[in-house]
């Protein structure tokens, strides 16, 4: 449904998009991740036509955002970073103007805004002006508009912004609802997010795609794994028992972290389906170390996020640490 | 058809939901509503001491009042035409809303005559003011009224002229006030371009001289509808429109 190739956008001569290529099929709910200044909103606006590629195609129902813009136009629903909004109408007036320039046909324009206004729970607020709205009923109102002429694609840039927890939630599953007929890419910092609405993940970081894929898959490719951790008397040489277990056939990586209660905490990566977990509960009981506890990680995926993005600062540390510990 | 319908719709409820339309009537109403007065006055007083001096010649309503409440008007409208334009694309750019129109099954020039038409019917309005005012000069004399509809005719094409531009600037900026200011100083250069032919009389000065907009506004006011005035005004109409167009297309490639 949606095809990007090659894709880069230069802002005079900084380079916001850098050759990024993906596909989204059609019926697919894909979140697009990043940190700040990642060149998410910038891919948005080449996919709807707002801003021109320098270089590369993108291709959205199969129309060449710069040959035909209109068809795509005409296909797709976008909520920008800021919505849109007239703040001297009010919510209902406001969605009747953008469902006639979407092109939904006068008879059927009173029911669309009656749906979509239900829809996006804003039908309390159909008679008010929107510069009287607060910030996330405003955030609504622009999910509204997107969705008013029941587009085949949606970009939502960043669609739960400043929305209650209650609203988000309801957001998240207004989302999946309209997934199935709709195709949707949204963008968000929110990890959790693209955890419980997103089928796919494309994680972009200074304008390049690091990574592309399923949510779980992602997360196994990246460490590979399964990871557990164990806690120990704090007797016990820390490095040592790292050195220890590191030897462990198997172990792929063992990461010392934040001692707790003044225990030691080693986490210890391996192949998933290995049989490393019963040689490395032998090496602690054989060795008469004190031990605490002894559990499965998951990976969380702020871990996954930093790790690929990799901001140096944050995953460094422990990086440095893990070489450390296993000298 | 139908989007520049809306567009239009939006526009003019966007002027009148907010206290521009307003503001802009009534500082219309006041400055014109007081050149009419003086004018007026102007006339009665030198009718009764030409009466007393015996002259015989009676005075004409159109020469003494019309032609120059028509010319008073023209200025005013200078005056009013970037507080009209300057918000049409800025303050779009400025709050975002620029993002929906462009990104919505709707072609810029669609955009822009929309909101070029809305813009001429706000400033139409403002005329009907004025109108009003002439209209009630019936009571003083009989004035002729062709040189009355001429003359509106004529503010009606300038205003279209400059709101063109107006729209032009408003393209290039996200600030409003720096639109307003910038269409103010081109609507008085071209207001004032005329006064080089009073000292030069070379070709380049009439040539100048031709791009002034009242120059072609005065044989309106005249009662006479010239061609070459007529075509000038639609030029500017014409092309202002027609680089408006292009630069809502550049914006995207620039911004
Ligand atoms: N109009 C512009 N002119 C110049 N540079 C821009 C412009 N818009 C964005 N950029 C630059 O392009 C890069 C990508 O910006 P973009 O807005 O796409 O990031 P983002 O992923 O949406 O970030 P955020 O999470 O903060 O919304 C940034 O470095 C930004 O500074
Ligand atoms: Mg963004």
């Amino acid at each position: 449904m949606i095809r990007v190739q090659g894709l880069t956008k230069r802002y005079a001569r900084h380079v916001a998009v850098d050759n990024i290529s993906f596909e989204v099929q059609k019926g697919q709910i894909v979140g697009f991740l990043g940190p700040n200044g990642a060149g998410k909103t910038t891919t948005m606006r080449v996919l709807t036509c707002f801003l021109p590629p320098s270089e590369g195609k993108a291709e959205v129902a199969g129309f060449d955002v710069v040959e035909q813009p209109l068809e795509v136009k005409k296909r797709i629903g976008y909520l920008p970073e800021t919505p849109p909004l007239y703040p001297d109408m009010e919510v209902e007036e406001y969605l009747a103007f953008v469902g006639r320039l979407k092109g939904i046909p006068s008879a059927s324009l009173a029911r669309r805004v009656s749906e979509v206004c239900e829809r996006c729970a804003v039908a309390d607020v159909r008679k008010k002006l929107i510069a009287k709205l607060s910030k996330g009923y405003r955030q609504r109102v622009g999910l509204a508009q997107a969705i008013i002429h029941n587009p085949d694609v949606l970009v939502l840039d960043e669609p739960t912004s400043g929305l209650d927890p209650k609203q988000i939630i309801e957001t998240r599953e207004l989302i999946r609802d309209l997934a199935g007929d709709h195709t949707i890419i949204l963008s968000t910092h929110i990890l959790s997010e693209v955890e419980t609405s997103c089928q796919q993940v494309i994680i972009i970081n200074k304008g390049r795609v690091v990574a592309t894929d399923s949510f779980s898959n992602l997360t196994n490719r990246l460490r590979g794994a399964e990871a557990i951790a164990v806690e120990f008397a704090s007797s016990v040489p820390a490095a040592e028992a790292a050195g220890r277990f590191g030897q462990i056939p198997g172990v792929s990586r063992v990461v010392p972290r934040e001692p707790r209660h003044d225990r030691h905490v080693v986490e210890i990566e391996m192949p998933s389906g290995s049989g490393v977990r019963a040689e490395v509960a032998r090496l602690v009981v054989n060795s008469g170390w004190e031990l605490y506890e002894m559990r499965s990680v998951g990976f969380s995926l702020e871990e996954v996020f930093l790790q690929l993005t990799g901001s140096p600062e944050q995953v460094a540390p422990v990086a440095a640490a893990a070489e450390g510990g296993a000298q | 058809m139908n989007n520049i319908i809306n567009i239009f719709q939006k526009e003019i409820k966007g002027y009148f939901a907010s206290p521009i339309a307003y503001f802009l009537l009534a500082f219309f109403a006041l400055l014109f509503g007081y050149f009419f007065y003086s004018a007026v006055a102007f006339f009665t007083v030198q009718g009764i001491q030409s009466q007393m001096m015996g002259r015989s010649m009676p005075m004409d309503v159109n020469d003494w009042v019309i032609r120059p409440l028509l010319s008073n008007a023209s200025v005013i409208g200078l005056f009013l035409i970037p507080l009209i334009t300057m918000r049409m694309f800025a303050e779009e750019k400025r709050s975002g809303t620029i993002e929906l129109l462009l990104t919505s099954p709707v072609r810029d020039y669609e955009i822009v005559i929309g909101k070029f038409l809305a813009a001429w019917v706000l400033y139409a309005c403002l005329l009907a003011v004025s109108g009003l005012n002439i209209a009630a000069l019936a009571f003083f004399g009989q004035p002729d009224w062709k040189p009355v509809l001429v003359g509106l005719l004529g503010l009606l094409l300038q205003g279209g002229a400059l709101l063109a531009i107006g729209a032009l600037i408003s393209t290039t900026t996200r600030n409003q006030i720096i639109a307003g200011g910038a269409t103010f100083a081109i609507c008085l250069l071209l207001w004032v371009l005329d006064w080089v032919s009073a000292y030069e009389q070379a070709a380049w000065a009439k040539a100048v001289s031709y791009l002034s907009v009242v120059q072609h506004f005065e044989p309106f006011s005249k009662g006479v509808i010239d061609t070459k005035d007529v075509v000038y005004y639609a030029t500017l109409v014409f092309f202002g429109l027609f680089l408006t167009t292009r630069s809502l297309e550049s914006l995207r490639w620039r911004s």
